[in-house]
């Protein structure tokens, strides 16, 4: 693979599995910065767990991973996570003001409130997805659009410079899907990078630049006019599970890899 | 007449420490595993009493946490060495502390000043004749001191960490991604529960505290709009309760832990009534108006 | 309580006393326990299985405050008016766990705690009160809490054992439909299935269960006879039948034993015991089970391991083979595979504890697959040993091949996954890998080192496993 200079992303040979079952094997690849990339592929290819092990929070059986040539450590607040919206508790008593807060946590040790500064950063963050009239309402008063754009801004308040989304235009209105469009662009004129997963493939190459076609392994990953072939996307959603999805479950299932020695 | 003011003050300082606690389990969905670290607790407590040989508050906070802590970390073991479901691993590991701890109890009934009762019911009409004395000086009730010392623990707790106590309650994958240490806090957590049932064991026991621990908080949960107002509810449903219940004990002669518990339970009985008609006359409301609408 | 003294050397009597099953009511107390146990670990089985491990926690405490009430409104303490009292009143507590998810914010986990403590606080506290009350018959209402089977009477176990049957019954004949249910939901409802019908039954037996289990185990330890037996259940058996078979059994094991308990010290409370015994039966089955249990893992785990290190020096003979300079110019069917290599060679290709490799190849020649040179201090390959190698380096450079060619992985990658594969392939795969090649018969692998063909070695046959 080529290298791509100053790459916001290096994922190198990541595996992840689900108890016995491979969920993703040896995925390796680089991103461009400044660009969007959309992760796209069939349901249950593991685009959602590609992220979540991405920042570490789902186990990793192998592989490395580096955020600007370092480990995620070392760069925590330069990455924001949007989660999927269905994984929060939209009940929790909590008004928008103090969600997008949460995205200046990270620079704030246990003990600190947040600041005059961390506020005025928050509203902007508001007022870059047109929420800002909504900052002292209750979550559970949002329409799905609008709760989408919150997760935005709390991503936006925490200033990072590679952003990974999990489905945020899943099931939001036209004016959340336009204002997110809008929001993509605004970003990558600041040379900020967008690692999104996507299910829509009519308009990946409306809204991407890059593509990553996942299968339980990468298909294919480059710019969206070299990647989106027929043939690509055949492979990628043309259903047979690879012979080494089969034997990778196999060795998981025997427990190998904790008797081997590796020499 | 002075000793049912100890009562009624420790009973308050009980039920609001367990309440403030609460807030944090009914919101993270660990009102089970509170459950059962409260159950547990009774095992480090008799322990306690065994090994130390007398009623050592240190060593029964010790002995308490400890369990509690154990707990909540074999049930995590054993639901990932044995792939059982998390709440089966609970059940198996706390139904086992809790019948230790009551075996114990019965078998060292002479060594142990404990007993059944006090297990299930607490001995809080007691709690006035055990005091501290300080040379000269009646400091008061012993369980008063104790449960004191946990809630002003806990309450600087939840005061200084406040925003990490809400960031890892909403959304503990957010907090990971952010660089928070989600399981200090959960162990932390988890520790501050096991500290309030054993300072309120005297008081209600040990199976009562769950009541105190998931009620007044779920009340509060149907009400608040955030976490600061969801403290301030619980604290004032569990107050309620606690002055309500000991009205009920008094009326009814019955065990002023238990009827505590009752009235909270009532109390959310109450809220979640009047939530449901509300909506239901808002309901017809709004299709008042949209027949309206239509007519026009 | 509290005559239970340690050392007492007539528990051993008591002991013997019971085992002669010469006392009738004994015998009854150890029928309805046995039954009890078995029943509920059976019931409890399928309340696992939804995942719904605590329901019973929730039911049993729920099924107090009917008791008490029964007792408040008659003042009698009849079997059939507290079976009556706790079944009506568990069932409240079922309908207010469904109730509250489903209407208010209040999420399921803390819908059960709310519903079990505030059930548990309203009977306790009617418990006081009747206490106060100066009536017949009250004396034996607290036992329900922690259980005392010394203390039941004949017509107690009559009715127990009765339920306990129909409860076992009812599985037997619904067996099918709560299985389906449990394992696929959704299909269960597209076939048609009435399945709130099944649930209601089914949470109507688990009540059943809990309620005849007040007087043995008492309301605040049920849970663990519902939940424990299957847990440990789970390390004998795979298949549903026979996992609540052993459930069944582990739970009438602990329910005699409990009697047991009871008889030798009659002011104990039994509920407790029994939770300690059930556990005891779930750590002996988590450590014993054979196939799944603690031990016999880590026995499968060593023999793995030798496997493991046993093909790993087979095929580290092989490529000793290959490099070496007598095979440098030979057409690679007929390189000879029997040249004699000593401990460094070895070590110098594979990295191995000294310790470790010299057990390894004793092992092997003990099987046949070495043998020791005599002149030179080293090892070759027997005619055995051969063919296994190859067989090895057959299987490792194939599954190399395809990942490279297939999956476009690349070349410098691919090592330490085939270093993994080669010990799992059986000889059907090896040839699903082959045919899914593009050059079938494929001759080299990515590296460019030939592929062994160990297809038509003579000594197949013999090694047939």
């Amino acid at each position: 693979m080529k290298a791509i200079q100053n790459s916001p992303l290096i994922v190198d040979q990541l595996s992840m599995r689900y108890q016995y079952k491979p969920v993703l094997t040896d995925v390796s690849f680089q991103i461009p910065e400044g660009k969007t990339i959309a992760v796209v592929g069939p349901n249950g290819a593991g685009k959602s767990t590609l992220l979540k092990g991405i920042m570490g929070l789902e186990p990793t059986m192998s592989g490395s991973i580096k955020f600007f040539g370092q480990p995620l450590d070392q760069k925590r607040l330069a990455v924001a996570y949007v989660p999927q919206r269905e994984e929060s508790d939209w009940d929790f008593p909590i008004n928008v003001m103090d969600v997008v807060l949460m995205g200046r946590h990270g620079q704030l040790k246990f003990w600190q409130r947040p600041s005059a500064q961390d506020i005025l950063i928050a509203e902007q963050a508001l007022e870059q997805v047109s929420m800002l009239d909504f900052k002292s309402r209750q979550i559970n008063q949002l329409s799905g659009g609008q709760q989408q754009r919150v997760f935005l801004a709390r991503a936006l308040a925490q200033k990072a410079s590679l952003y990974l989304m999990d489905e945020p235009f899943a099931g939001v209105d036209v004016t959340t899907e336009k204002a997110i469009v809008e929001l993509f662009e605004t970003l990558k004129t600041q040379n900020k990078t967008i690692v999104c997963v996507h299910h829509d493939l009519n308009t990946v190459s409306e809204y991407f630049d890059w593509v990553l076609l996942i299968n339980a392994r990468l298909i294919a990953a480059g710019p969206v006019n070299e990647v989106l072939t027929p043939e690509n996307l055949n492979k990628t959603y043309g259903g047979r599970l690879s012979l080494l999805n089969e034997m990778t479950e196999k060795l998981y299932r025997s427990n190998i890899d904790r008797v081997h020695d590796n020499g | 007449m002075i000793s049912d003011l100890w009562i009624l003050a420790t009973a308050s300082l009980v039920a609001i420490s367990c309440s403030m606690v609460g807030v944090f389990l009914v919101l993270r969905r660990m009102s089970l595993l509170g459950d059962a670290i409260s159950h547990s607790v009774l095992l480090g407590i008799v322990l306690a009493y065994l090994i130390a040989g007398s009623r050592s508050v240190v060593a029964m906070m010790i002995g308490a946490t400890l369990i509690g802590l154990l707990t909540a970390w074999l049930s995590n073991a054993l639901h990932r060495v044995s792939k059982l479901q998390t709440d089966a691993s609970i059940g198996i590991v706390f139904t086992w502390f809790f019948a230790l701890g009551v075996i114990l109890i019965s078998i060292y009934a002479g060594q142990v000043d404990l007993d059944q009762e006090c297990v299930l019911y607490g001995e809080i009409a007691f709690v006035p004749f055990d005091t501290i004395i300080w040379g000269e000086q009646d400091l008061g009730p012993r369980a008063l001191w104790i449960i004191g010392g946990v809630f002003i623990v806990n309450l600087i707790l939840i005061l200084l960490a406040f925003e990490r106590f809400k960031l890892v309650a909403f959304h503990p994958a957010l907090a990971l991604s952010l660089g928070v240490s989600v399981s200090f806090w959960h162990y932390l957590l988890m520790t501050m529960v096991s500290l309030t049932t054993v300072a309120s064991f005297d008081a209600v026991g040990a199976i009562l505290v769950v009541a105190l621990l998931v009620i007044p908080a779920s009340s509060a949960y149907l009400l608040a709009s955030s976490l600061r107002s969801m403290l301030w509810f619980a604290a004032g449903y569990a107050q309620a309760a606690v002055l309500l219940g000991y009205a009920l004990a008094v009326w009814l002669d019955s065990s002023i832990a238990a009827s505590i518990a009752v009235m909270a339970g009532v109390l959310l009985i109450v809220t979640v009534l009047v939530l449901q008609w509300q909506k239901q006359r808002h309901g017809i409301k709004v299709k008042a108006t949209v027949l309206d609408d239509t007519f026009h | 309580m509290g005559d239970f003294v340690a050392y007492n050397p007539s528990y051993w009597a008591l002991f013997v006393e019971f085992w002669q099953l010469n006392d009738p009511n004994a015998v009854w107390v150890l029928i309805g326990s046995a039954l009890l146990g078995l029943s509920a670990s059976v019931i409890g089985g399928f309340a696992f299985l939804r995942k719904r491990s605590l329901m019973g926690d929730a039911l049993a405490h729920a099924a107090l405050p009917g008791v008490m009430t029964a007792f408040i409104l008659f003042h009698a303490n009849t079997p059939i008016l507290m079976f009556l009292g706790a079944v009506s009143s568990s069932f409240l507590g079922l309908f207010l766990m469904d109730w509250l998810p489903k209407n208010t914010k209040i999420k399921p986990d803390a819908a059960m705690a709310i519903t079990l403590s505030f059930f548990f606080a309203l009977g306790l506290m009617e418990l006081s009160y009747i206490q106060g009350l100066e009536v017949a018959g009250k004396s034996g209402l607290d036992k329900i809490l922690f259980g005392q089977a010394a203390a039941m009477l004949p017509h107690d176990i009559y009715l127990l054992s009765i339920v306990a049957i129909i409860v076992l019954i009812m599985v037997a004949l619904f067996f099918q439909k709560f299985r389906l249910i449990a394992f696929n939901r959704s299909y269960a409802k597209s076939i048609g299935l009435n399945i709130p019908f099944y649930e209601v039954l089914l949470a109507l037996l688990i009540v059943m269960s809990v309620v005849i289990g007040l007087q043995i185990v008492g309301v605040v330890l049920m849970a663990a006879v519902l939940l424990t037996p299957v847990a440990a259940a789970r390390f004998w058996n795979q298949n549903l039948p026979g996992m609540l078979m052993t459930a069944g059994g582990i739970g009438a094991i602990s329910g005699v034993l409990s009697a047991n308990v009871s008889y030798m010290a009659p002011a104990m409370p039994t509920g407790p015991w029994m939770v300690v015994m059930l556990f005891i039966l779930f750590v002996i089955s988590f450590l014993f089970a054979p196939r799944k249990g603690l031990l016999s893992n880590l026995a499968q785990q060593r023999q793995l391991r030798r496997h493991v290190c046993d093909e790993n020096v087979l095929r580290t003979f092989y490529i000793l083979n290959e490099r070496h300079p007598v095979n440098d110019k030979k057409e690679h069917s007929a390189i000879d595979l029997g040249l004699a290599f000593g401990e460094e060679a070895i070590l110098a290709v594979r990295g191995i504890a000294i310790g470790k490799l010299k057990q390894t190849l004793q092992r092997l020649e003990q099987k046949g697959l070495l043998s020791r040179t005599h002149d030179t201090d080293g090892w070759r390959l027997t005619e055995m040993g051969m063919f296994a190698a190859m067989t090895l380096t057959r299987r490792h450079r194939l599954w190399e091949s395809y990942l490279t060619e297939q999956l476009d992985m690349d070349v410098n990658k691919v090592h330490h996954y085939a270093e993994q594969i080669e010990h799992l392939l059986t000889d059907e795969e090896t040839l699903q890998i082959e045919q899914a090649l593009a050059q079938q018969g494929a001759l080299r692998d990515p590296h460019g080192r030939k592929i062994p063909d160990s297809r038509n070695h003579p000594i197949q046959d013999e090694v047939a496993k």
